[in-house]
């Protein structure tokens, strides 16, 4: 690449390749279960069935783009009640403010599908290539015929991955086992297999070579998240008070600390028969030498700088050094670091989750804040209760609307006719609304001050059948008489009534009657 | 950039020498696959421009290896939709009109393709509401018809036109100018006798009686013995509320002395048979249809 002078560094750099290798701990088998739930909810949803009836689609989720319906278990909802779309993606972006206010970038490090699918990918990877020195060596190898074999089935496996999520992804927009068959025989819609294969370019891509630097350069939530978290938020961190600073030998040290504490508990002795133990003069003190090298021991921190923490972690940050935005709060480093922990017979968590504020209180040696305390604060409980208003405001507006409804527009070209016997006649646009999976028949009737008749243009009768899940337009005509008050009347109001004749129940519009004008 | 650049401390990155209240912008080296991304999309350009309409010449563009083009895009949008419609205008021809309102799916096929060529066609003078002018075109929603509201009556109308002279078929009637045959005061008599059919109160100063007479004498032969018109020569019924011209004594009055009439085009040779079924089955559903 070109360099702007000798004397900058570059402008564009390779990405360093990274192995993160296996961890074993409470925060990986939580990942696991999340990552096991997260992907079967993925790929089951679209072939649940739910019976709505022999008009409507049994498929329990389903976004029906070409009759513009989204059916969602109990739940349809048409064009114009999209304000419930919008509503769950109100509450997805508070829920997002009030997660990371009170947990950081949980959704980052559990449940984004970045996360996910990537954590998916190198388990295969990991399945195939062997963990991460296994790796390294077969990345700095020379291309024959191992590497050709392991990389080939790696990526055979990370595309019948990707292809199953983008084929899974299409059975949302349509009735999954009808699209099924029809992809096999390759009767389905263009549109069908053109998603497929963009989902599985993105998938292939994003989760087997993209990984991190889609979170380090392409996602816009790092930026966002540094400016929603504050000191009192729970993230992952290390603690450097404690590890610090940090050097190697310390299992060496702590098993040299411990068999001098057995010795002194068996009363004074002098002299030693291990390099580590300090040499004690007769009066039971150490000899200058000794002293020193308890210094020395007294001197290092709990972090045996053994870069386990950096060698799990998925996007290939060192937590040692804080805060930053390329870590996702994954957690693994956590338990990467506790194993070591247990093994040198250290107190756990040297990394763990805990806020800024915690660790200013940590490291002045005052007692941590309980961890409710740092979630249940004003800020947390504010988002809580927008979120779950917001949440409660849908559940009563679902329960409130109706399966039937009735709306006129007056035609005002012209406001009305003068008929040969001289009697006024207006006419109305009606759009009669059937929500329910079987067809109605709906009586129409107007009520008014002054009488008006009521007839219905290219039918007979009041009587007008809605189809199941179909708004109906039809064209209404109300006539008044040549000399009632309603012809007399410049503007009067009048309500259209739909009763449906099944159950009995109305829907009722309010409109008005242009008599002759002035 | 000869002199040396400032490198941050922490993070061994240079700065960019911006500095905004203390805080400068580390220069961190771009991602190498952004630098390839980039160049993709040159490389995507070149082709689109090659293959598609791009490059503004002196009288229009470059056509594009595929021969892609928005109008071309249009015209077989439309010759595709037509293609779809082709089985229902089949069946609309064939149909006797009077039985297209007993079948629903063709009745919304004609009344929907009615409307648009009522748009193209018809508002012009009739209105966009079809409620005409008065004074100048018939209101098409009323139940007063001059030459008959049937079906075959509308479909006829619209394809031979009323007073057409270029259509040898089309409707032809003329109502003299009676000012130039009565006397003043008999033509302020007919004016009260003739707004006296329809049972309005009216100031006219002519004579009922004399008026009646001259009625007798003079229109009845076309506008019947009580007034009520003949569709045979339009002759527009007197006795009903509606006015083509307007129903004061003033406008009644130079209707008789002076004849007024309109003249509408044939369509005949404007329109496809099955545009004109659409349109007459469109007119007839709009609430004055027989």
């Amino acid at each position: 690449m070109t360099q702007a002078s000798t004397d900058s560094s570059p402008l564009f750099a390779a990405a360093e390749p990274i192995f993160p290798r296996r961890v074993q701990g409470r925060f990986r088998t939580l990942k696991w279960w999340i990552m096991g739930v997260t992907l079967a909810i993925y790929y089951i949803t679209p072939w649940l069935r739910w019976d709505r009836g022999p008009a409507l689609p049994d498929q329990a989720v389903l976004v029906d783009l070409p009759n513009r319906r989204f059916y969602f278990f109990f739940i349809e909802i048409w064009p114009q009640e999209f304000y419930f779309v919008a509503g769950l993606l109100i509450m997805a972006g508070l829920g997002l403010f009030l997660f990371t206010s009170a947990l950081g970038r949980v959704w980052c490090g559990y449940t984004c599908p970045q996360t996910v699918w990537t954590d998916l990918f190198i388990l295969v990877e990991r399945w195939i290539e062997g963990d991460r020195n296994a790796r390294v060596r077969l990345w700095h190898q020379k291309w024959n015929a191992e590497k050709v074999r392991k990389r080939t089935t790696k990526w055979t496996i990370w595309l019948l991955i990707a292809i199953a999520t983008g084929g899974a992804w299409v059975f949302y927009f349509a009735d999954a086992p009808t699209l099924l068959g029809e992809l096999v025989t390759l009767q389905a819609p263009a549109v069908a297999y053109l998603s497929i294969g963009i989902l599985t370019a993105t998938t292939f891509t994003l989760g087997g070579f993209m990984r991190e630097q889609v979170c380090i350069y392409m996602c816009p939530w790092p930026r966002i998240q540094a400016a929603m978290m504050d000191e009192q938020t729970i993230t992952v961190a290390y603690r450097d008070w404690r590890g610090e600073p940090r050097g190697k030998g310390t299992r060496r040290r702590a098993a040299a600390e411990k068999a001098e504490a057995e010795i002194r508990a068996a009363g004074p002795r002098t002299g030693g028969t291990s390099p580590l133990l300090p040499i004690r003069d007769a009066a039971g003190q150490p000899a200058p030498a000794a002293a020193a090298r308890a210094a020395e021991i007294e001197h290092y921190g709990d972090c045996i700088d053994c870069n386990a923490c950096v060698n799990v972690c998925p996007t290939g940050v060192d937590i040692r050094d804080g805060q930053q935005l390329g870590c996702i709060t994954c957690a693994l480093c956590i338990d990467a670091c506790n194993e070591v922990m247990a093994k040198i017979g250290k107190p756990p968590n040297l990394i763990g989750y805990l806020t800024l504020a915690d660790g200013e209180r940590e490291r002045l040696g005052e007692p941590p804040v309980p961890v409710l305390r740092r979630i249940l604060r004003p800020r947390v409980m504010l988002y809580t209760v927008l979120w779950a208003g917001i949440g409660l405001a849908m559940i009563v507006a679902l329960m409130l609307r109706t399966d039937m409804t009735i709306s006129a527009d007056p035609v005002r070209n012209p406001v009305n006719v003068t008929l040969s016997d001289g009697s006024i006649r207006n006419t109305y646009e009606l759009r009669l609304r059937n929500m329910t999976g079987y067809d109605r028949v709906f009586r129409l009737s107007a009520e008014a001050e002054s009488p008006v008749a009521l007839e219905l243009q290219n039918a007979t009768g009041l009587d007008v059948t809605v189809p199941a899940n179909a708004t109906l337009r039809q064209r209404i005509y109300l006539t008044s008489a040549p000399d009632s008050p309603a012809s007399a009347t410049p503007l009067m109001p009048v309500t259209l009534v739909a009763e449906d004749e099944g159950s009995g129940r109305t829907a009722r519009e309010e409109t008005v009657f242009h008599g002759r004008q002035p | 950039m000869a002199t040396k650049r400032e490198v941050d401390e922490a993070t061994q990155t240079e700065t960019t020498g911006h500095e905004w209240d203390g805080i400068k912008e580390l220069d961190t080296p771009m991602p190498r696959w952004w630098l390839w991304t980039f160049y993709a999309t040159i490389v995507w350009g070149v082709i689109y421009t090659i293959l598609f309409p791009a490059w503004p010449l002196v009288t229009g563009a470059t056509p594009g290896l595929l021969g892609y083009s928005s109008r071309g895009t249009v015209a077989a949008e439309i010759d595709a939709a037509a293609a779809r419609n082709a089985a229902l205008d089949a069946r609309l021809i064939e149909a006797d009109l009077a039985t297209v309102e007993n079948d629903p799916e063709l009745l919304r096929f004609a009344t929907a393709g009615g409307a648009a060529v009522f748009r193209n066609n018809c508002a012009p003078c009739h209105g966009a509401g079809a409620s005409g002018v008065v004074g100048h075109y018939p209101n098409l929603l009323d139940d007063d018809w001059l030459w008959g509201g049937t079906l075959a009556d509308i479909q006829q109308t619209v394809s031979h036109g009323v007073r057409f002279e270029a259509d040898a078929d089309t409707r032809f009637s003329q109502m003299p100018a009676f000012g130039e045959m009565l006397a003043p005061e008999e033509i302020d008599a007919l004016t009260a006798y003739v707004l006296s059919l329809s049972g309005q109160a009216s100031d006219a100063p002519g004579d009922v009686q004399a008026g009646a007479q001259l009625f007798a004498d003079n229109c009845s032969s076309c506008h019947g013995e009580d007034g009520t018109g003949g569709r045979d020569f339009g002759a527009p019924n007197l006795a009903d509320g509606i006015w083509l011209y307007g129903g004061d004594a003033a406008a009644v009055h130079t209707s008789i002395s002076d004849a007024r009439f309109g003249i509408m085009p044939a369509f005949g040779d404007r329109l496809r048979p099955d545009e004109i079924a659409k349109v007459a089955v469109y007119v007839h559903t709009l609430g004055g249809g027989e």
